[in-house]
């Protein structure tokens, strides 16, 4: 153990910064989380206090399930979020083992070609791509986003993955090869569970702006049956009211979702940020 | 019959010529073993007759069949790497078993191979246990089951002793000369250790920038070596060479010898200044310097010598080696 960093006073004074940023940046949520459970007048006259029998009210969460259709926002939120992100870690995946694997004509040039959608905000292409899902008549279905969001994705996840797949052990796959292994089965069985910690820091980066945007949904599904929960909620705010019960209930809820698939993530997140640092 | 045969085979990356008119035949039962320094193009070479890479040019034979369009998996080989490659999800039985599974080989087959194999290696409380749970050696020692249940036409060794620690690897060895008499089967086995390659080889391919230098018995290529290169490169400490207008004026050969034909004599004609010593008990090795030549003497037995003393040694004249400047042998 590096004698500097045993040292009591450094210790402390690490925890104290860590726990001071953890205070921060979990101020906001704890600050949405408590003002989701007090009524109206509460939020406004004492916005730090917590809930108590008298301020308590849960008239926000009311107000979110009995209008519009929340169920069915938060399914529909999940489903472009679950779908995106199975074909952005499939198709990325894919991608990046023909990358690193194979030895073709053009290969370098692909790889810079597709690392080059990083640099370029999908945002830019709204117009085209908007002509685009009208022509091909997805306007208003969840296909339309998660198409778009696949595009988004594709670039960085090609672009990390490939980089993980070219650690993996050449005489692994060789061996797969002599035993008779067909090349699908040597990138499903062998390649993949050797680099998830890569696909769980894929899934991670896309899931939060997926699940958050505002943007794709408000112009390509704005219709009531494919609204997603961001989209959804900004009924409560008006442009001369905000029912801000509402609108903290329903951020409360849709904080959970991400919360539970950060958690499943998380653990190989770790390992996939710190691995190529300290191997 | 031939287990494998090669013909001019040729390999290019791009404009990197590697392998260059590689002709080889390996008979049936023998143990074959590629040597030579890093980049000469051996695990290339070993790699062209699994099918993992393609020959640009010439043809391969297993077992008298033209194999340069099939791939590795039919081919009749069994491989085993220098880093195990074990399928990490699979217990040791699953990971001997894939490739019987693979070919579609009944049930009471598989068991009965993998049951062999497993007394032959010591494996039999392992086969529960997945890669991780098991040490450098014992993964070693899967993989060689791993190959030997496919009962191949031909058995390919990729430098699989070079991650074991060195007691290790000494017990390794003997296993796979044992395996190799026990199973009668071919091998060709790739190393850049002349110590690997002198033990356990009927025949030896030194190769040198994708180019054959010497096929023959290592004892062969030992005592007949070709050209100045196969001289320096089997038998450790490495032969001494130095240009043998040293001794005899005007001569423009290169005399090469081997560090167990110097001895002590105080008539001998090399004069030497000795730098360095080692005792390794059995036997001494001398290092020292002649003029600006590196001298090595291998002395058999214990002897009492000083850094810094001049000595004289003496050697017989029918055991030494000469070159022209190109290398080649001379007479």
């Amino acid at each position: 153990m590096n004698k500097a960093r045993s040292k009591p006073v450094n210790a402390l004074a690490m925890h104290g910064a860590l726990i001071l940023y953890t205070l921060i940046a979990l101020f906001p949520v704890f600050i949405i989380l408590i003002n989701s459970f007090k009524s109206r007048r509460a939020i406004f006259r004492e916005p730090m206090a917590l809930p108590d029998a008298e301020s308590f009210s849960l008239i926000g969460y009311q107000t979110v399930l009995k209008q519009g259709d929340f169920l069915l926002y938060f399914q529909n939120s999940m489903i472009v979020t679950v779908g995106s992100l199975f074909f952005i870690l499939l198709f990325g995946a894919m991608a990046a083992y023909a990358l690193s694997e194979y030895r073709f004509r053009g290969n370098t040039l692909m790889a810079l070609y597709l690392a080059l959608g990083i640099m370029i905000p999908i945002r830019i292409g709204t117009v085209a791509i908007l002509e685009m899902m009208v022509a091909t008549g997805l306007v208003n279905t969840l296909w339309a986003l998660i198409l778009v969001y696949t595009a988004q994705g594709l670039p960085l996840a090609v672009f990390i993955l490939s980089e993980f797949m070219r650690q993996v052990s050449d005489d692994l796959k060789n061996a797969g090869r002599i035993d008779g292994l067909s090349e699908y089965t040597i990138f499903f069985r062998l390649v993949l569970p050797l680099v998830r910690p890569a696909m769980a820091t894929v899934a991670v980066f896309n899931m939060i702006p997926i699940w958050n945007d505002l943007w794709f949904p408000l112009i390509l599904a704005p219709a009531e049956e494919t609204k997603t929960l961001t989209l959804g909620s900004q009924v409560f705010i008006g442009q001369f009211v905000t029912d801000w019960n509402a609108v903290l209930s329903a951020l409360s809820m849709a904080i959970l979702p991400v919360l539970v698939l950060y958690v499943i993530f998380s653990r190989q997140l770790i390992r996939g940020i710190t691995s190529g640092a300290v191997k | 019959m031939t287990a494998l045969s090669l013909s001019s085979v040729n390999k290019s990356f791009g404009d990197v010529h590697v392998l260059k008119d590689i002709e080889l035949s390996v008979e049936e039962g023998e143990f074959v073993v590629f040597v030579g320094p890093s980049g000469c193009g051996k695990s290339t070479l070993l790699r062209v007759i699994a099918g993992l890479e393609e020959a640009s040019s010439g043809e391969i034979r297993i077992a008298g069949e033209v194999v340069n369009t099939t791939p590795p998996a039919k081919r009749g080989i069994a491989m085993v790497f220098q880093s195990y490659a074990l399928y990490p999800h699979l217990n040791v039985r699953g990971n001997m078993t894939l490739a019987l599974k693979q070919e579609r080989q009944p049930r009471d087959v598989i068991a009965a191979r993998v049951a062999k194999a497993a007394a032959m290696l010591n494996l039999e409380d392992y086969l529960d246990r997945y890669p991780s749970e098991l040490s450098g050696g014992q993964r070693q020692r899967v993989a060689i089951a791993r190959a030997i249940v496919r009962e191949p036409k031909l058995f390919l060794f990729d430098e699989p002793l070079s991650n074991l620690d060195a007691a290790l690897r000494m017990n390794t060895r003997l296993e796979i000369a044992n395996l190799h008499r026990a199973l009668g089967g071919s091998m060709v086995y790739v190393t850049h250790d002349q110590t690997e390659a002198m033990t356990l080889a009927d025949k030896i391919v030194v190769l040198r920038d994708g180019r054959v230098e010497q096929i023959g018995s290592p004892m062969d290529l030992y005592n007949e070596p070709v050209n100045r290169f196969v001289a320096g490169f089997l038998g450790a400490p490495a032969m001494n060479f130095f240009p043998a207008g040293l001794l005899s004026p005007g001569d423009r050969r290169i005399t090469g010898l081997r560090p167990e034909a110097l001895h002590v004599d105080p008539d001998g004609p090399l004069e030497v200044q000795v730098s360095h010593v080692e005792q390794l008990g059995g036997d001494t090795n001398v290092i020292a310097q002649m003029q600006d030549h590196q001298i090595t003497a291998r002395l058999f037995g214990q002897h009492a010598i000083t850094e810094g003393t001049r000595l004289r040694l003496g050697y017989d004249p029918a055991r030494a080696y000469h070159f022209d400047e190109t290398g080649a042998r001379l007479g």
